[in-house]
């Protein structure tokens, strides 16, 4: 049992942020961007076997490159940013196979890798991760000003002096870093998942953005907790049931807003 | 000679190899109300973006007064639906946002029972007044107003101008505005600006709105709108200006007086 309780762990620490970065990806329509960091995390491991550092530090350099590229690109006007976010993620992923194909003589678990093996996590890794999420928690306090200011409005925000640009590298350099954290626990396909469904559900109650960041680390916790007893119980992959419960906490938020006409701000 | 707050000398800005702003200058001093008028795509909103440096332009240069306070509301800000934001939270995000200044502000413009209110859920004229209310939270010493009675009835514009118009002396501050309505705007403007890629005329309202060159740019562009006007012009005023701009476009008809009151509108894009 004591390795679901590191499980256990690890997943409530990476609720505490992914609960308000799932928000400010909701609200900033960067669903499909989470995606597409995430895509990229294989091709960070590759790296990191090729060059032999750390994996995880690999899968956050990638994905911070990737979002730079991103931000690059989409300045030109030819191909519409849905598009260039589709091309990218599947590519990365593709690129990701290919070159572990080509590097060979390593063994990795790509399932896991996939689609996440919270029960291999250990003592180790809860502590580094309760590390980076200290980090990027003091962070998101820090600059939350900032980084809703810009949300709301990004040309007012400029004017106003809020260093746009680089509150906007912030949110990205802390997705990446998220999603390299949770990789481990859901897997690269399931990640956005774990950051948008708690998110979304945490809207139909939520009265300021302060709360919605809040119930959606909440709602977060209670995925967690359900999928992983549900795993254990029912022998299910586990990212994938705590994807699944998130989901259908996110059809009762719904449809409780539905009856309760009033919640719906 | 007064002190400018900012000054915009020979602007030149093109997007996608269209022409947007040719040779424009553009001053502003401290207690004065500037309105810049002109139809769609004359590059009032490309100007504004450059006074305000969130554009830069091609050529010309932008000089502010160094530690110049700026305060800003934006034609319509669209909220995330899914970002629930009161109007306190949202007036809060101003920068150097200090608690104590919110009580004073709100009572100014009469938001007061709306700080609890959703952002999402307000009236046009609400909307205006707490987009207002955030561009005075900066203290500004330069208010830039983007055409901020879009979507009020006549009445509420009227109530709008009228406040901006008290503002500008208990401020005493500079303001620089857009907007399509001369007519409204009239009572509460020092000085127009009417913008067609140039300057087109310059000067106090009663002035432009009987300039020739104002007259065909409005006349040509909306004649339904200005049924009660039956003013007529020879001269052309198609051609595109060089920065200079003093060449003559032949002998001026003389001016008939009006038949009407002028009441220039723009048709809703």
């Amino acid at each position: 049992m004591m390795f679901l309780l590191d499980a256990l762990l690890a997943g409530w620490i990476l609720s505490l942020v992914s609960g308000p970065l799932g928000s400010f990806l909701v609200w900033r329509r960067m669903a499909y961007f989470g995606d597409t960091l995430a895509h990229s995390a294989l091709l960070g491991i590759t790296f990191g076997l090729l060059l032999d550092i750390n994996l995880n530090l690999a899968v956050v350099l990638c994905a911070v490159m990737l979002a730079l590229i991103l931000l690059a690109l989409q300045k030109q006007q030819f191909i519409p940013s849905d598009t260039l976010l589709g091309i990218m993620a599947h590519t990365s992923l593709a690129t990701g196979l290919v070159a572990l194909a080509l590097v060979g003589n390593v063994r990795i678990d790509l399932n896991g890798y996939l689609f996440g093996d919270l029960l291999a996590v250990e003592r180790r890794d809860v502590y580094l991760l309760a590390g980076a999420a200290a980090l990027m928690l003091a962070l998101i306090l820090r600059y939350w000003r900032g980084l809703l200011a810009i949300t709301v409005n990004e040309e007012l925000a400029r004017v106003e002096g809020y260093p746009v640009e680089r509150l906007r590298l912030l949110l990205m350099v802390l997705v990446a870093l998220l999603i390299a954290g949770a990789m481990k626990i859901v897997g690269v396909l399931l990640i956005t998942a774990l950051l948008i469904i708690p998110a979304a559900s945490a809207r139909a109650w939520a009265n300021s953005p302060a709360r919605m960041a809040l119930h959606a680390s909440l709602l977060s916790m209670l995925s967690v907790l359900l999928g992983l007893s549900g795993s254990y119980w029912l022998d299910t992959p586990a990212g994938a049931s705590i994807v699944v419960v998130a989901a259908l906490l996110f059809v009762f938020s719904q449809l409780s807003a539905r009856l309760v006409p009033s919640a719906m701000q | 000679m007064r002190d400018y707050l900012l000054q915009l000398q020979d602007i030149h800005f093109a997007r996608n190899q269209r022409s947007i702003l040719q040779g424009v200058a553009l001053d502003i001093y401290q207690g004065e109300i500037v309105t810049l008028i002109g139809p769609n795509g004359a590059g009032k909103s490309s100007l504004l973006k450059i006074a305000l440096g969130l554009q830069k332009p091609d050529s010309g240069s932008v000089v502010r007064r160094p530690g110049l306070r700026i305060g800003y509301m934006p034609q319509k800000l669209q909220i995330p639906e899914t970002l629930p934001l009161c109007v306190r939270d949202f007036l809060a995000l101003a920068r150097d946002y200090k608690p104590a200044q919110l009580p004073a502000v709100a009572r100014r413009l009469s938001i007061e029972h709306l700080l609890d209110s959703q952002f999402s859920r307000l009236s046009g004229g609400e909307h205006q007044r707490v987009l207002l209310a955030r561009a005075l939270l900066a203290s500004p010493q330069l208010l830039v107003l983007d055409e901020p009675v879009q979507g009020l009835d006549v009445g509420g514009q009227a109530e709008l101008y009228g406040l901006i118009g008290e503002l500008k002396s208990e401020l005493n501050a500079g303001i620089l505005m857009v907007s399509h309505d001369l007519h409204l705007v009239m009572a509460a403007t020092d000085r127009v600006i009417c913008l067609n890629q140039h300057v087109c005329c310059e000067g106090h309202p009663s002035h432009v709105s009987q300039d020739p060159s104002y007259l065909k740019l409005f006349g040509r562009q909306m004649p339904a709108q200005l049924a009660p006007y039956t003013h007529h012009h020879d001269h052309e005023h198609d051609h595109i200006h060089g920065p200079d701009c003093q060449h003559q476009h032949g002998p001026l008809a003389p001016l008939k007086p009006h038949s009407g009151p002028l009441i220039i509108k723009e048709p809703k894009a």
